[in-house]
């Protein structure tokens, strides 16, 4: 059973190496002459002013919040629905409390304004 | 020949299985880097002609060696490191970008026996892997201390989470039609001709899962992460030479990852359209499904450039009223509906 998961483990290791090489190959081949202006971020030729890692929108936290609640729903849903043909109507009514109970919820935040963007 | 063979039944069981391994990843990954250049080319091509151009015809015949010279010029360009950056978080995030858009394929089914590893849990790995991805944008943009990148980064985040609820629950969907995660398993209960495939009972789902992978992709018209006119390049304004180029490659595999995950979970894989049919059915019965599957991806691939070609750039709240507001409650009620078919075991696809 866990034998069959050494191959991609193997495969992993390979595809993260192999990103690993290609930017060191970028490092070997490349030229290396940094000087002050070319090294400072971006911002469209002004001087870069304030801290970059500056306040944002609580919005996006909402929505990693919002995420997370239902990211796991899907992954509750997932083993219901392998065997759902096994578990019949008992299982599938189980299953639509639960997401009724979620969709609430969902129904609730769409209600406060969680989800727009003005 | 002779003397190779008696030097590889030499080796330890444990080293011949290593090396056998690997030769079936780079199987997999070569063929796939080339694919990836050749995307780009043919991205270049076709939406040049779709706007009345050529597109790159000077390096080779007809422009056929432009990936290669793409390729080259980016390896000798210097990999500039912002001074504020973080250094090592900065190196890592393009590659833990690139490593799950190709380990992906270790589990996808190229023909009927042409899989890599054939585990039960192949969807559920996929999607594992595929959210991983996010956070080589949220590292690369937030290593970067540079504030375009940054608000790139939260952009592309804020994206690519949220279409990834709705992309989540439309492989639900499929799970419950199929009632398997293994992918070959999956493609088994599509079987039947054209219209047995899960596309039909499913069409809801695989329209929310295709347009949840442009946007998963960041792709136009679902690219405000990179918007060119505001915030020039998003996440991956401060990369140069390589590590720009293992993003632009990731994001490539990924797209071509997706065209081929819709081709295996709604368009029936390798599985012939005219299969069972009367007369059309044992005519196309020698193509090998391998040629099935290369069709139906590279359809949804050129769906991919076709879209960017097509449509106007889509206003950051647009998208994320379609991802929470349109998508989520489509998918929703849809894997109600197919949980109700499949219980009640609807005859054509269900029973």
């Amino acid at each position: 059973m866990l034998e069959n998961y050494l191959p991609i483990m193997i495969f992993l290791t390979v595809a993260f190496v192999l990103g690993g090489i290609v930017i060191g190959l970028g490092f070997l081949l490349g030229t290396s002459k940094p000087d002050d202006e070319k090294n400072s971020p971006y911002e469209c030729g002004f001087e870069a002013f304030e801290d970059s890692r500056m306040k944002f929108d609580v919005r996006y936290y909402l929505v990693a919040i919002l995420f997370i609640i239902f990211d796991l729903e899907i992954a509750f849903l997932f083993p219901w629905a392998v065997v759902l043909d096994q578990i019949g109507m008992v299982g599938f009514i189980a299953m639509m409390v639960f997401l009724g109970i979620l969709v609430i919820g969902f129904i609730y935040e769409w209600k406060k304004g969680a989800l727009e963007w003005e | 020949m002779e003397f190779l063979i008696s030097l590889w039944e030499a080796l330890p069981y444990e080293l011949q299985y290593l090396i056998w391994t690997m030769i079936k990843i780079v199987a997999i990954v070569l063929p796939m880097m080339l694919l990836v250049a050749y995307y780009t080319y043919a991205e270049r091509k076709i939406i040049g002609y779709m706007q009345v151009r050529v597109g790159p015809n000077r390096v080779g015949p007809k422009g056929w060696l432009q990936p290669i010279a793409d390729a080259l010029k980016l390896m000798f360009k210097e990999i500039i490191i912002p001074a504020n950056a973080n250094k090592l978080l900065f190196l890592m995030a393009p590659a833990i970008t690139l490593a799950p858009a190709l380990a992906a394929w270790a589990v996808f089914p190229f023909d009927e026996k042409l899989v890599f590893a054939d585990i039960n849990a192949g969807l559920l790995y996929i999607l594992a892997l595929t959210s991983v991805g996010v956070y080589g944008v949220i590292i690369g943009g937030w290593a970067s201390n540079s504030k375009y990148a940054f608000l790139g980064t939260m952009r592309s985040a804020a994206q690519i989470v949220a279409y990834e609820i709705a992309m989540g629950f439309a492989l639900v969907g499929v799970l419950v039609a199929a009632g398997s995660l293994n992918l070959g398993e999956i493609i088994r209960a599509q079987e039947g001709g054209i219209f047995s495939w899960f596309w039909l009972p499913l069409l809801p789902l695989f329209a929310v899962y295709v347009i949840s992978g442009v946007a998963e992709t960041n792709r136009a018209p679902f690219d405000v992460a990179e918007g060119e006119s505001e915030i020039v390049a998003g996440f991956h304004v401060e990369y140069s030479g390589m590590a720009f180029a293992v993003y632009f490659l990731a994001e490539y595999a990924n797209m071509i990852l997706i065209s081929a995950l819709t081709a295996v979970m709604f368009f029936g894989g390798w599985l012939s359209p005219f299969q069972g049919w009367p007369v059309l059915g044992p005519l196309f019965d020698w193509v090998p499904g391998f040629f099935w599957l290369v069709i139906k991806t590279g359809f949804f691939m050129f769906l991919f450039l076709w879209l960017r070609a097509t449509f106007p750039r889509y206003r950051y709240d647009q998208i994320m009223r379609l991802g929470w507001k349109v998508f989520i409650p489509i998918t929703i009620v849809w894997i109600a509906v197919v949980g109700l078919a499949v219980v009640y075991q609807v005859p054509w696809w269900f029973d």
